[in-house]
């Protein structure tokens, strides 16, 4: 068995979080390399909620349609996510179950029989879950004790007592399940929203302002509760208005700074995107993207704003957008959105979604200095008399910060002169100043990366994606290449300005994307003069599998 | 009061000839020189209508950001750079419509920024329609009938959300004006100036009108009570001076970050060490 796949389900506010991060650790020590991604809903209490883990002796960093076990913590949830089972799976839960082979068990009626509180349902759910796999109790207790240590004695005893209860319960049982072989390394885990938050500070990052959205909220709170570390001063703003408002006041000031938002608050940055765009102000926005319109489902995920993003802003100006696909690329491509955004004078934005910001990832080796922190100060030295939007022929102009030196420094969101003052001067100072802007684009274009090619030589079928969507197109594409298809892929992960890059002739090209309009097809039917008509879309608010790819792969073949 | 000083600049403004905003330009102009600030030290911040020009007429940094939300931007600037003096100049419509919330909030929030609003009753720039305060029953191009919303009572609200310095001036009044900007510049912590500035294009009450309405003010303005009472008094809405200076200060915005981290500025800090990255994305 090359991995194991396990469905915690309940509803919010019966941990099953904890279960499942607690569980990683004692996976972790084990030398297991894991995947997991959940799906709630938004609410804190009641529901529906879920949350899968995929263990294998390497790194598979995506989700599978269905589970190996599936442990329930109430009989609404067994019954509402039993589909998720295999048909060779094993079910545990409180109902009986006649289709699967299964075991009734409530661990909340046993945490109230045996420890007097059904709170410590979860601490038996991880006993059973460790027993079952024949992992090491030790380590389950130990990582108890650790959670729980700021507790009462009765508290930790309590868990440790239902964590060995559970346990028992599970060798009792006579039930089986094979764990793959674990593998060669302690790999470590990670979301998105931690790497992200790392990448900024790396980068220089020291001013964040925002407004909780779901789902950047991870990413902003993070940033908050690790000010100490970072040295990051974080401010929760009124609105998303003044988050990046003021994050450019400290960007013009001479602070590198961000903010992060999901679709409603990014709608309402816009007029501020193109200000940071008119008055050359550097910034970095974050865009954790959930399914729309408007509200839609909160807690959900989508690629639904990927041209958006692209054209947020009135006028015409220049900005980069990256969709990152994995927590690596986040703290990369976070540095080098910093970078670019610093050094062309523009606003970059980074995708992310809820699949990013709430699913583990796991790593051994990590690009740490992939990119690096680049500063690209003037010297105030330099100058006799400073222009902040002096012409160049690059269109980038020096840029220093208020109080830096004895030099002046205007900016001005009307269209303006070198100075930054109010200009009418329609063809000899609004025009040319207009074009120097758009000129930066030049340059920067070159800088973008083009897309990741896997197997496209030979290839009769491309799958074309973008962002988080990657690990799973290429599990999608390696399984069809073992049943001989010739399937390759095209994935991009730096989106704005569109890298130059040719694409290959004689493949059938389909795009694989999150979302109900195939936006990443009409951009690049747009950018590249390309006529892409197929396209593999998903928009219920979950994450792509392979296992969807594969079936969809097939209708398009057996369509043309 | 002088007509050049070291903050005057040749920028040709856009004021109609004779508006008030002029005055309330060498007020601001004097008021810094007699500071003996430089042009270095000083940062204006603006959004966009007449009141909001002023950043260009006037020798400093300058950021003149979008309608409404001149607040945040100068937030963010002092946050970076505590070092830099941030004066924001914006309007009625500016500060009390499009940019509401950030004022209200502003005001919580006590960040050690000087806040001007010329307070024309009216949007001038858009040429003439009403705005937060323009008197209830006024008839104005988008208001045929009048009116019909209540007017803001701007100094009120700062009052009641605990603003440490809270002024109204009058444009007409000159070396007044002056003296209290000088005293809001060096008050720490937020210190908010409603002038009145008559619109003389748009506006009906003459110059001369607001020269006879208006009277300085003479009560002790340390006596929190006695301010929130003239600010709702309508027979005081003519009244000058300082009307509210609390003589303990709160602590400003970012005093703590700064303190813990015995800092000066944000900027020119170092990037965070490739190690301490590592050690916290392997221990999440
Ligand atoms: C988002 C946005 N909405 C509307 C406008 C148009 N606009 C420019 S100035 C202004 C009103 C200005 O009023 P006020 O702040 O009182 O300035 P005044 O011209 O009276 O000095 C309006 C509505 C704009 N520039 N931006
Ligand atoms: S329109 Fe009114 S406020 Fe604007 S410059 Fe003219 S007089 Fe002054
Ligand atoms: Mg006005």
């Amino acid at each position: 068995m090359k991995e194991l796949t396990i469905s915690l389900v309940g509803s919010a506010g019966e941990g099953l979080d904890s279960i499942g991060s607690l569980f990683s650790t004692v996976l972790a020590e084990h030398k297991y390399a894991l995947f997991s991604w959940k799906e709630y809903e938004s609410r804190v209490r009641g529901g529906f909620n879920s949350y899968h883990l995929k263990i294998s002796s390497q790194p598979q960093n995506y989700p599978r349609e269905q589970s190996d076990l599936l442990l329930a913590l109430n009989p609404e949830a067994q019954d509402k996510y039993t589909s998720l089972l295999k048909p060779s799976g094993l079910l545990i839960g409180p109902k009986e179950n006649s289709r699967f082979q299964s075991l009734v068990l409530s661990f909340k009626d046993l945490a109230k029989k045996e420890l007097g509180n059904s709170l410590y349902a979860n601490a038996i759910a991880l006993g059973f879950l460790t027993g079952i796999l024949k992992l090491k109790l030790e380590l389950l207790l130990e990582a108890l004790q650790k959670k729980f240590a700021t507790k009462s004695l009765a508290i930790i005893n309590n868990n440790l007592e239902g964590a060995r209860l559970g346990y028992g319960q599970a060798l009792d049982s006579s039930l089986n399940l094979t764990l793959p072989p674990s593998g060669e390394h302690n790999y470590f885990f990670t979301t998105g929203h931690p790497a992200t938050a790392l990448g900024a500070a790396r980068a220089g990052c020291h001013f964040m302002a925002a407004y909780p959205m779901t789902p950047s909220t991870g990413l902003i709170t993070y940033l908050s509760q690790k000010q100490e570390e970072l040295k990051v001063f974080t401010l929760q703003a009124e609105d998303e208005i003044a988050a990046i408002n003021l994050a450019l006041g400290a960007s013009f000031a001479g602070v590198r700074s961000m903010t992060a938002t999901s679709g409603g608050g990014f709608a309402l940055m816009v007029e501020s995107i193109s200000l940071a765009g008119m008055t050359e102000t550097p910034v970095v926005i974050v865009l954790a993207q959930r399914p729309g319109p408007a509200t839609g489902l909160p807690t959900r995920t989508a690629q639904g704003d990927l041209l958006f993003a692209i054209f947020a802003g009135h006028g015409e100006f220049p900005k980069v957008v990256f969709a990152p696909s994995d927590p690596e690329e986040l703290y990369l491509k976070t540095i080098k959105a910093f970078n670019l955004a610093y050094k062309y004078q523009l606003p970059a934005i980074i995708l992310t979604d809820q699949f990013l910001a709430d699913s583990n990832f796991s790593y051994w080796d990590f690009n740490w200095e992939g990119e690096t922190p680049q500063f690209f100060r003037a010297n105030p030295s330099e100058f006799k008399e400073y222009k902040r939007y002096q012409f160049t022929p690059s269109g980038i102009s020096p840029r220093l910060c208020p109080g830096q030196s004895v030099h002046l420094v205007g900016a001005d969101s009307d269209e303006h002169d070198e100075w930054g003052h109010i200009t009418e001067e329609l063809d000899k100072v609004a025009k040319p100043m207009l074009e120097k802007r758009l000129n930066k684009l030049k340059e920067l274009q070159k800088e973008i990366a083009p897309p990741l090619e896997v197997d496209i030589a030979d290839s009769k079928y491309i799958f074309i994606s973008f962002g988080s969507t990657k690990e799973s197109v290429l599990a999608a594409q390696k399984h069809l290449r073992t049943k001989g298809e010739k399937v390759g892929v095209i994935h991009f992960s730096e989106l704005w300005p569109l890298p130059s890059y040719s694409f290959p002739q004689n493949a059938l090209l389909i795009t694989v994307e999150n979302n109900a309009t195939a936006q990443l097809a009409k951009l690049l039917n747009l950018g590249y003069s390309l006529n892409l008509k197929h396209s593999i879309l998903k928009y219920n608010g979950l994450p792509l599998t392979p296992e969807e790819i594969g079936r969809k792969f097939d209708e398009i073949q057996n369509q043309i | 009061m002088k007509s050049k000083t070291k903050f005057s600049n040749n920028v040709p403004s856009q004021w109609c000839p004779g508006c008030p905003n002029h005055l309330i330009l060498k007020a601001l102009q004097n008021g810094l020189e007699e500071l003996e600030l430089t042009p270095q030290e000083v940062c204006l911040v603006s959004g966009i209508g007449q009141a909001a020009k002023l950043p260009h007429y006037l020798k400093g940094n300058f950021f003149n950001g979008l309608h409404g939300r001149a607040l945040p931007v100068a937030t963010g600037i002092k946050l970076a750079n505590p070092k830099l003096k941030v004066i924001v100049t914006t309007g009625d419509g500016d500060c009390y419509g499009e940019g509401g919330n950030h004022f209200l909030h502003t005001l919580r929030r006590n960040p050690d920024i000087t806040l001007l609003v010329h307070n024309n009753s009216i949007y001038a720039l858009t040429k003439g329609q009403a705005s937060p305060t323009t008197p209830k029953g006024e008839k104005r191009a988008l208001n045929p009938r009048g009116v019909e919303d209540e007017p803001l009572n701007p100094l009120a609200l700062a009052l009641i959300q605990g603003t440490g310095f809270v002024a109204r001036c009058s444009a007409l009044e000159i070396e007044h004006l002056k003296e209290v900007i000088k005293e809001a510049i060096n008050y720490p912590g937020l210190a908010y100036v409603d002038i009145l500035q008559p619109c003389i294009s748009w506006l009906k009450p003459s110059l001369e009108t607001l020269k006879k309405e208006t009277f300085f003010l003479s009560h002790d303005p340390q006596d929190f009570e006695q301010a929130l009472k003239i600010a709702l008094d309508p027979a005081q809405k003519w009244g000058l001076g300082i009307i509210y200076k609390n003589p303990w200060p709160k602590p400003v915005l970012g005093e703590g970050f700064y303190q813990h981290f015995s800092l000066e500025q944000l900027t020119h800090l170092p990037p965070l060490d490739l190690t301490i990255a590592q050690n916290l994305l392997k221990a999440h």
